[in-house]
């Protein structure tokens, strides 16, 4: 099937809130719970770190909307200007928007099908107010549906660089990431590569090493030489992740020794590599 | 189909990767354990994980008079299940849909799977409030279900 495409009008309008030079990751899974969003924060976080990089962190699970509280912004609201939505800033240099700022409580569910959410990430990318951007990263939430088809369709008047897809070593999260590959083959969207999380559990008191979800049938690891994808990092489980999260903090922050924050950022830099010697491959084609 | 369903159990959360289907799962091979005649209901159109999680990914669903036959799990027939992960041609493809396609299934697989008699009819959903969760208590209000089961972990 051929990527779905967005009409012209609507694809120049886009492309001009979202400008060229601009890269952009999109965070999937077909499984939920694996840690997209956790990701999701800390890529983004890890991209900041560099002042002169502006980076922009779009959380498009409408249900579930977890970035507000794991970037400490729980309670803020969005702002309107003559220019559009506000994002709301967690540094000067990083940018968030979600529904969750939209809600009136936190508790609120969101109870939409699929034509309302839709009409909400479009309204993300038209109307928000993003200015300019070096890196967008799109937290999305588990599944093959709505959602997704409708970044893939809304940004394809643009370029994203390619998904970042994360499972935990488990078959039964590998068996709906294989599902999220064959989905990202089926819109023609790159995939930058594949990330285990919760791979392994080393014990701050003894050292010795659990694997508390076993790779029964060879872990992302298998699963990545099978489908020709890339193996970007595995990060093991650090019940400090957990707490940096739920508590709004940068876990690369607070954790700066941990054996999960030296894999992120290795992972984050391979990222960084990908996108931008994606940038000047295509820009030598020009 | 579902007149011969005496309790019906929807087990939900608003996240992902919490442990629905596991519940689902251990629930109903307790309730089987227990003399029971249990059926489940996977409605996760997207990450069905049910069939794996009781060996019958390998399984194919056929129709009959009255409908659709569901996948019966044990020697004894002890577990009847219905998911998409039995109408798919490969394990990996993936189920692209939007919602209205989504909630057509959805609605066949309350009303047009031959359950037969049951005790508990167990409905396993995928994470969130949206679509599936909307055709699925739609579909089941006429047969009145026993109420949901919320599973969290402590984060």
């Amino acid at each position: 099937a051929d990527a779905p495409v967005s009409p012209p009008a609507e694809a120049a309008e886009l492309r001009a809130r979202l400008r060229a030079g601009r890269h952009t990751v999109l965070v999937l899974s077909g499984k939920g719970g694996v840690g997209k969003s956790t990701f999701s924060a800390t890529l983004a976080h890890g991209l900041a770190a560099d002042e002169d990089k502006q980076v922009a962190l779009l959380d498009i699970d409408i249900c579930g909307p977890s970035i507000p509280k794991m970037m400490g912004l729980e309670g803020e609201q969005v702002h309107q200007s003559g220019s559009g939505w506000s994002p709301v800033y967690v540094e000067e240099n990083l940018g968030v928007m979600s529904v969750g700022f939209l809600l009136s409580s936190p508790d609120d569910a969101v109870i939409w099908r699929g034509p309302k959410k839709n009409g909400l990430i479009k309204q993300f990318l038209r109307d928000v107010d993003w200015g300019e951007i070096d890196y967008l990263i799109v937290d999305t939430p588990p599944g093959t549906s709505d959602e997704h088809l409708s970044i893939v369709q809304y940004l394809s008047a643009t370029h994203i660089d390619g998904a970042v897809i994360v499972t935990t070593p488990q078959e039964i999260s590998l068996q709906d990431v294989r599902k999220e590959i064959n989905f990202c083959h089926k819109v023609k969207l790159p995939i930058i590569g594949v990330v285990e999380n919760m791979s392994g559990f080393v014990c701050p008191k003894c050292k010795k090493e659990s694997q508390i979800f076993p790779p029964t049938t060879g872990g992302a690891e298998k699963m990545c030489q099978n489908l020709n994808v890339s193996l970007l990092g595995k990060v093991p489980l650090d019940p400090q992740i957990g707490k940096s999260c739920d508590r709004g903090q940068s876990f690369l922050s607070e954790a700066p020794e941990s054996p999960a924050t030296l894999s992120y950022r290795n992972i984050i830099q391979r990222i960084q590599e990908y996108c931008e010697q994606r940038h000047s491959r295509e820009e030598k084609s020009i | 189909n579902l007149l011969g369903v005496r309790h019906i159990l929807l087990v939900l959360s608003g996240k992902g990767g919490v442990g629905k289907s596991t519940i689902c799962t251990e629930l109903a091979l307790a309730l089987w354990h227990g003399g029971h005649r249990v059926g489940i209901l996977d409605v996760d159109l997207c990450g069905p994980s049910i069939p794996r999680m009781l060996r019958v990914q390998d399984r194919a669903v056929h129709q009959c008079d009255s409908g659709w036959v569901p996948v019966f799990v044990g020697q004894d027939r002890g577990i009847a299940l219905m998911s998409i992960g039995f109408l798919l041609e490969r394990p990996d493809d993936a189920v692209v849909w939007r919602g209205p396609k989504k909630n057509a299934l959805i609605k066949q697989f309350v009303t047009d799977v031959a359950w037969g008699d049951l005790d508990f009819l167990i409905v396993d959903t995928p994470p969130g409030t949206s679509d599936e969760h909307i055709s699925t208590v739609e579909a089941l209000r006429h047969y009145k279900p026993l109420g949901a089961i919320l599973v969290t972990t402590p984060q």
